[in-house]
């Protein structure tokens, strides 16, 4: 693997760190590159290339964190940095532990996207752009975009590790319009990944296919309605559903602030005995997964809920540290210029029993969400609001018309308690996920699953 | 922490150097933008200081263009090696590109200087000064009301910014700016609830921000939430406060770039000159305000900054241009191509969105709505708005208003209905504008809006 520092370098780094005292000290050296192009009007654009190195070093002492990153890799810049972080520390001189290599197996990449020529990647839009367009003549505009990213990363801490890790990203992603006389409709799809060009060598026009049916349809929808009633929320990306709802309120860091809704709530029943939920940043390949994660722990299988309790917190280092448990793996930083915080992986709600035409057929009336465009959460409140980008009626057990401008709401833990269903139809989506300033890629996955009841706020009376 | 240190590379001549390295590797036309951000963020929770953050980043972006098509590479190297490797770069992704008539790097115009972009305070204030402020800032929540039950986040950050920008059409210029601010996510508890509420300033530099008002806002605002419940279902008329209006004009904002209006993906193309607002809503950009932190005397591709009306006797005006966009439908830049530092190429948005203040206070403005609901916070924008169609659905909370005053707290409700049919519907704007950092960088009053669907219980 590529170390982006010599072992000597980094112990002499944590040294500096550690001269005026802390309990804890960590340096984190990045490389990061990557490439993204576009396609509109059927022209290839806005084509850019980036490369940027640097190195992020922070010391723990108390409840403080000093932090400091400089661009580059230069020993002098990062002992200059890591001078900075200590310099407001007044202690004597702490010790770190000597430095022992840790081995890394990265999540594996068989066709690295820099080895491909730009030329291809160009071509792929270009297909993209075709398969979408011939869908039909009411897609009045296309555009697509890919994006392929390497982050190469070394990190060293006062407890004696020393490991790294290489990560590759590829995505693709359409958004069309379709204009029928004056009604404008919008579709969206995406495909990423943890792997390199590969991703791609299947079939990826069907993404743009998929996006242009989308808007399509919704060139005869009516507007949304409003009011309370059973939502069937569609699998793979409505898993942002249990993201929002769930995943970030059990981030240690909101329990440890009184900034959740699920504080105290450990060991307790917050959802019916049908439901478990993991987060896991091994899922092979998978957007949110990685090796380790931005503190050098290895990614783990975090079991947070089990028949319906709620069974584990998502732990970064000093989250881990202050409640005297292991961390979970969970401590991710968007870049070399970010202090590392509690995130989620890849999270999910694992299969279920019924199939998706159940769980409609059992509805008198109320509101299918097959996609979300996004979602947000208070985590304190627990108050979340989910724009639903593709979303139908449902008429005696029946799904009918689609609507448009449909917003679902609620709060967490009673919508979570609300879930009557879950499918067995499982796969998973990606989503960017943002934080406190960062973002951060993760994976949401699901079956479909019916919420009992929820708020479907629309325009229709 | 210790006085920020500087890396020794100037801006301006790495800038020429990119220019000059992307010509020799046979570029016809190239453009650099380097940039330096020194900064600090200080984060406290519970009387203690959490984080402290010093920071320096320093990088380039070279656009090159070959012929009609351009491409770009952005990177940390600024020594001469490092740059002719991104101008290298940049000329092979021009490469893939496709043709595109309109794709040119602008010709330099006089720049005018502009004053009042920085505070000495910034550099000034050490770290336990400004660490002291965010103190201040989560001691005042706390002291506000024994019902405030803590403070999520309290956190006073700074950045002094520094730009240059150089082209092979003989663009050479730089400016510095710096800006700070301050805020807090009081949380409030009361009949069996929680609530969070947000307080926060900017200013050019620390010794302008009030900690105080930062942290009574938070507090007020959490506090005025307890005990909230799901407001009726229906249309009724609602006062947008400024943070809200602000998120709005941002949308709008969005929805006036030229690049959106000519690719038909936007709910105002082809409506130049139509009546787009009510008489009370008028809307600008204004790149040269000095409140605005998005002001400069040049924007992203070297062009002068400058004022332009958009909505104006509720007709629409005209559209934000960069040049190539301008050069589209020949017309002249209206110098709003915008970077988010130097790892973005320049596109079309607005920097700062000016929504023109009225003659009521917000006393008045409720009085006038009589009934309806006064919205203090919206979530799900990105996702509950559509800016090609301008349909919208978000969620909200805020005041029942009830006889004319301010009632019961309200939440988990959605507002819904189409941008361009709210501004239409705009009947007051309040006389209380304020500066606001969302939306991008946004002054608006509280607006009052005639209708507006509600979906509650």
């Amino acid at each position: 693997m590529t170390e982006l520092l010599d072992q000597e370098v980094a112990e002499r780094v944590l040294r500096r760190a550690l001269a005026n005292g802390g309990r804890f000290a960590e340096v984190f050296a990045e490389r990061r590159g990557g490439m993204t192009l576009a396609i509109d009007e059927s022209r290839i654009e806005s084509v850019q290339s980036g490369a940027e190195e640097g190195a992020g070093v922070r010391v723990v002492d108390g409840a403080t964190t000093y932090f400091a990153h400089v661009d580059g890799l230069d020993p002098a810049e990062l002992e200059r940095a890591a001078d900075e972080a200590a310099s407001a520390l007044r202690a004597g001189r702490t010790e770190p532990t000597p430095l022992s290599a840790r081995t890394v197996v990265p999540v594996p990449i068989a066709v690295p996207p820099e080895d491909v020529p730009a030329a291809r990647k160009a071509e792929l839009l270009r297909e993209l752009d075709q398969r979408g367009r011939a869908i039909g003549e009411e897609i009045a505009q296309l555009t697509a975009s890919y994006a392929e990213a390497r982050r190469v990363v070394t990190i060293a801490n006062s407890a004696g590790l020393f490991t790294g890790d290489d990560r590759t990203r590829t995505r693709i992603g359409v958004q069309t319009v379709a204009r029928r006389g004056d009604k404008v409709e919008t579709g969206a799809e995406t495909l990423g990944a943890h792997r390199g060009f590969e991703l791609l060598e299947e079939d990826p026009g069907l993404i743009a296919e998929q996006a242009a049916q989308k808007a399509l349809t919704l060139l005869d929808s009516r507007p949304a309605p409003s009011g309370s009633m059973p939502v069937v929320v569609g699998g793979g990306f409505g898993g942002v559903l249990f993201h929002e709802m769930t995943g970030h309120g059990l981030e240690i860091d909101h329990i440890h602030k009184g900034a959740s809704v699920y504080v105290g709530k450990l060991g307790e029943q917050v959802a019916q005995p049908l439901l478990n939920a993991y987060d896991d940043g091994r899922l092979p390949n998978e957007w949110g997964s990685d090796a380790i994660d931005d503190e050098g722990q290895p990614t783990q299988q975090t079991k947070v809920i089990e028949d319906g309790r709620l069974i584990s917190y998502l732990y970064d280092h000093l989250g881990a540290e202050r409640d005297g448990v292991a961390s979970t793996g969970n401590g991710r930083r968007e870049s070399f210029r970010h202090l590392p915080i509690p995130r989620m992986t890849n999270t999910y709600i694992a299969p279920g029993e019924s199939t998706p035409e159940q769980m409609i057929e059992e509805v008198k009336n109320g509101f299918y969400a097959v996609s979300f465009g996004g979602g947000q959460v208070d985590p304190a409140t627990g108050d979340f609001v989910f724009g639903v980008s593709e979303g139908y009626l449902i008429e005696d057990g029946k799904v009918t018309s689609p609507c448009t401008g449909a917003t679902l709401i609620g709060n967490c833990l009673d919508a979570l308690a609300a879930i009557d269903a879950v499918g067995d139809d499982f796969f998973m989506k990606t989503g960017i996920c943002g934080k406190g300033g960062q973002k951060v890629p993760v994976g949401t996955g699901q079956g479909h699953v019916r919420v009992g009841k929820m708020t479907v706020g629309g325009t229709a009376r | 922490m210790s006085e920020q240190h500087l890396p020794s590379v100037e801006l301006s001549p790495a800038a020429g150097r990119a220019v000059e390295a992307a010509l020799a590797a046979g570029a016809s036309a190239a453009e650099a933008y380097a940039s330096r951000d020194t900064g600090r963020e200080v984060r406290v929770h519970g009387g203690e200081v959490e984080s402290l953050t010093a920071a320096t980043q320093t990088g380039i972006g070279i656009r090159a263009w070959d012929g009609h098509r351009v491409g770009y590479a952005y990177g940390t190297d600024l020594s001469a090696a490092g740059v002719a490797a991104l101008a290298a770069r940049a000329a092979e992704m021009a490469a893939v590109a496709d043709e595109d008539e309109f794709a040119a790097p602008p010709d330099p115009a006089e720049i005018e200087a502009l004053a009042g972009l920085d505070s000495p305070s910034v550099g000034e204030w050490s770290a336990g000064r400004v660490a002291e402020l965010a103190l201040t800032v989560e001691r005042t929540a706390f002291a506000a009301d024994p019902r405030v039950a803590g403070v999520e986040t309290a956190v006073y950050a700074d950045s002094t910014e520094q730009v240059a920008i150089a082209s092979s059409t003989g663009i050479a210029a730089a400016y510095e700016s710096s800006n700070c601010f301050a805020y807090l996510q009081a949380l409030a508890e009361g009949e069996g609830g929680r609530e969070t509420g947000l307080g926060f300033g900017l200013a050019r530099g620390p010794e302008d921000l009030d900690p105080e008002a930062i942290g009574a806002e938070g507090a007020e605002r959490a506090i005025s939430m307890i005990g909230a419940g799901k407001p009726a279902s229906r249309s009724c008329p609602v006062v947008l406060d400024p943070t809200v209006a602000a998120s709005f004009a941002g949308l709008i904002g969005g929805g006036l770039g030229a690049r959106a209006v000519q690719r038909g993906r936007s709910p105002f193309a082809g409506r130049l000159g139509e009546d787009v607002a009510s008489g009370h809503f008028a809307l600008h950009d204004d790149g040269r305000d000095p409140g605005g932190f998005a002001s400069a005397p040049f924007d992203g591709e070297g062009v002068p900054r400058r004022r332009t009306a958009l909505i104006e006797g509720g007709a629409l005006r005209s559209y934000l241009y960069d040049t190539y966009t301008a050069n589209r439908e020949g017309t002249a830049s209206t110098g709003s191509a915008s970077r988010s530092g130097y790892r973005s190429l320049p596109s079309v948005s607005a920097s700062n969105l000016i929504v023109a203040a009225g003659d009521l206070s917000t006393a008045e403005l409720l009085a006038q709505a009589g009934d309806g609901i006064f919205v203090t916070d919206v979530a799900g924008l990105h996702s509950g708005v559509n800016p090609v169609t301008g349909v919208f659905s978000v969620g909200a909370s805020g005041r029942a208003i009830s006889g004319g005053a301010l009632a019961e707290p309200v939440r988990e409700f959605t507002i819904a209905g189409e941008l361009v049919a709210m501004l239409r519907a705009v009947v007051a704007a309040g006389s209380e504008a304020r500066w606001v950092p969302f939306g991008g960088s946004v002054s608006t009053p509280p607006l009052l809006v005639a209708e507006l669907s509600i979906s509650g219980t």
